[in-house]
């Protein structure tokens, strides 16, 4: 069964390999350049307060073709647990059944359940060893990005691994959205038993639940850190006012704690109320000193909630560990489904 | 008396509130080439499903070869299955299903299944999608064969072949049952393909078997009878009638007697295969009480 399985999936292992050989060498050939714009910048030689140095570097970064590079790589890494799910999780088991193979592969001397079992697991590893070696490639080509975003604080390229764009295309995490897609794709290949209805639901649902998780989960696996910061500390982008006063400003940064996620601030008074409105004194204009002080001088506070950026890895093995459980959930669905075949249609 | 190759005891198959097959209880002998004869919808597949263990009853039980329906690999190396459209794998070789066979059947003959191919004069390296109709059936018989099966079950093998491929998988099936112990049973729903091969016929019509035996036995007690007009209850006892039909003059009726219809104002006949089939899938009842007390 071990050799069968191999063999129906060897033209995908070839795809995969070609892509990963295309891609190793796109890697290699376009770093040298992000890598000259970071000695130009003087980062290898900084030690201590680098910010200004790390800022100059991401903006030349991102007024050279390498800014357009690190954003395909984010949308490689997008793509390629969507294209695993599509194209080796729901044909795995819906196109045996769509071209009534499954049969012929059921006839032979090898229970159905071992051969559920050596195809979901072999096609399953392979998956996490494409998306794994594709998230060391281009973390690698991006490295120095994330290294000088640390050290810069807020950019103006908003690179931060934490981010809800970024922190699903690196490190860990791929090898676990790659896992659910592609026993996502199999499990709706199990249970529609037709190819192209079953890609269709994968792919509506993986992006569903791409979009969901970071709003709607991640910030709060690990409960955030709040914090309390004189308004100096911060650094205030545009405010969110509705019908009913001040929700929150929108905050760019915390002095201090470069890379973290901030989740939601709100603004206390001196005996530390929560502030609806803004002292009338205190026009909310463009984002300056000025009304920095005006705060400050009011006695105005913030509380601030984020994720700080030592928690990445933390945070990256929670929402690996979540797919795994998932992807895991749902192969053993796969598994039951079709041993019951035995008893019901 | 051996092992029954399939037995079963008030078995049913219901797909919502259908029942695909309902109340078969039957036993077919081992080592007989069986005919699994009855119109499209008539529960061929499910019963076949059912034996092969693609399938689960709803109701009763099903013994293959003395053992459960095929679901573990022991089990599953004595019973071969073609599935209907002889399913193969499109893009992988000849060869690749030569190996997969080897891969996955621990009795694996692989120089039954190399002459087989060489027989054929298929081309191993040749992808199985490009085969012809007949050549898949042939690629797909010869899993089946090669796995070395006590039994061999094949459902509408040669349902969508042509005349000439059709011929010539039969032959390279009964050329496999000449050189060595195996049973086969094939279901058909045109009793022409399988009248020449079969020993042993079983009948389904609307979701149930409504005949089954040898089928020299089904010929020896079944007889045309042709004579005036008369009423089915002229006739003598001990005959008993499955069809009739009348003209003005005549009636012919299709009578099953275990003794010879001996009545001068009658002539009795013959039937062959196809006439008798038909006329059990005609609606009549099911006669193997009768069958069994003479066997």
């Amino acid at each position: 069964m071990i050799w069968m399985t191999w063999r129906q999936f060897r033209p995908a292992a070839i795809a995969a390999s070609a892509t990963l050989v295309v891609l190793a060498a796109a890697v290699a050939a376009t770093r040298p350049t992000l890598l000259s714009l970071y000695t130009s910048a003087g980062l290898p030689a900084c030690h201590t307060a680098c910010a200004s140095d790390a800022s100059n570097f991401l903006g030349s970064v991102r007024s050279s073709y390498t800014g357009k590079i690190f954003w395909a790589g984010i949308g490689i890494m997008y793509l390629v647990p969507a294209v695993i799910g599509l194209f080796w999780g729901a044909p795995l088991i819906a196109r045996e059944i769509d071209s009534g193979t499954f049969r012929l592969a059921w006839s032979q001397s090898v229970t159905r359940a071992r051969w559920a079992t050596v195809k979901l697991t072999m096609i399953g590893g392979a998956t996490m060893l494409t998306a794994g070696l594709m998230s060391l490639l281009i973390g690698w080509w991006s490295s120095p990005l994330y290294q000088a975003a640390n050290q810069a604080g807020p950019n103006t390229f908003q690179i931060s691994r934490l981010s809800p764009t970024m922190f699903s295309t690196t490190g860990i995490v791929p090898l676990g959205y790659a896992a659910f897609a592609f026993t996502l794709g199999a499990a709706a290949g199990v249970l529609l038993r037709r190819t192209l209805p079953a890609m269709a639901v994968t792919l509506a649902v993986f992006a569903a639940i791409q979009v969901l998780v970071p709003m709607l989960v991640r910030p709060h696996v690990i409960p955030p850190v709040q914090t309390t910061h004189a308004v100096s500390a911060v650094q205030i982008g545009p405010a969110m006012i509705g019908a009913h006063g001040l929700y929150s400003l929108g905050l760019l940064g915390i002095s201090g704690h470069p890379g973290a996620l901030i989740l939601g601030n709100r603004l206390v008074g001196e005996a530390g109320q929560t502030l609806t409105r803004l002292p009338s004194a205190c026009d909310f204009g463009p984002p300056d000193s000025a009304f920095s002080s005006c705060l400050a001088r009011h006695g105005i506070r913030i509380v601030v909630s984020y994720q700080p950026a030592s928690r990445y890895w933390e945070l990256q093995s929670a929402e690996t560990g979540m797919y795994l459980l998932l992807a895991a959930g749902l192969g053993g669905l796969c598994y039951c489904a079709i041993r019951r075949r035995q008893r019901a249609a | 008396m051996s092992i029954p190759a399939v037995a079963t005891r008030g078995l049913g198959k219901r797909y919502g509130r259908h029942w695909a097959l309902s109340d078969c209880t039957l036993s077919i002998p081992a080592g007989l080439v069986v005919g699994l004869v009855g119109p499209n919808g008539a529960g061929k597949s499910t019963f076949i499903g059912l034996m092969t263990g693609m399938l689960g009853p709803t109701t009763g039980s099903i013994e293959v070869l003395g053992g459960p329906a095929p679901n573990s690999p022991e089990q599953l190396a004595r019973i071969g299955y073609v599935a209907q459209g002889t399913p193969i794998y499109g893009g992988l070789s000849v060869a690749d299903h030569l190996r997969f066979g080897a891969r996955t059947n621990p009795g694996w003959d692989a120089a039954l299944a190399a002459r087989r191919i060489q027989d054929l004069g298929l081309d191993l390296g040749q992808k199985a999608g490009k085969l012809s109709g007949g050549q898949q059936a042939q690629l797909a018989l010869t899993l089946g064969l090669a796995k070395r099966p006590e039994l061999l079950i094949l459902d509408e093998p040669i349902a969508s072949l042509d005349p000439l491929a059709r011929h010539e998988f039969l032959q390279s099936l009964m050329a496999a049952i000449a050189e060595r112990e195996l049973g086969i049973i094939m279901s058909s729903h045109l009793i022409g393909d399988l009248e020449h091969v079969c020993d042993y016929l079983v009948v389904l019509a609307g979701s149930r078997v409504v005949l089954d035996g040898p089928v020299a036995e089904l010929l020896a007690c079944h007889h045309l009878v042709t004579g005036r007009r008369r009423d089915g209850t002229s006739l003598p006892p001990g005959v008993q009638v499955i069809t009739q039909s009348h003209t003005d003059r005549q009636s012919t009726f299709l009578v099953y007697s275990t003794v010879p219809v001996i009545d001068a104002t009658l002539a009795a006949e013959p039937v062959d295969l196809e006439q008798l089939v038909l006329a059990y899938m005609g609606g009549a009842a099911r006669t193997t009480p009768a069958l069994e007390v003479q066997r």
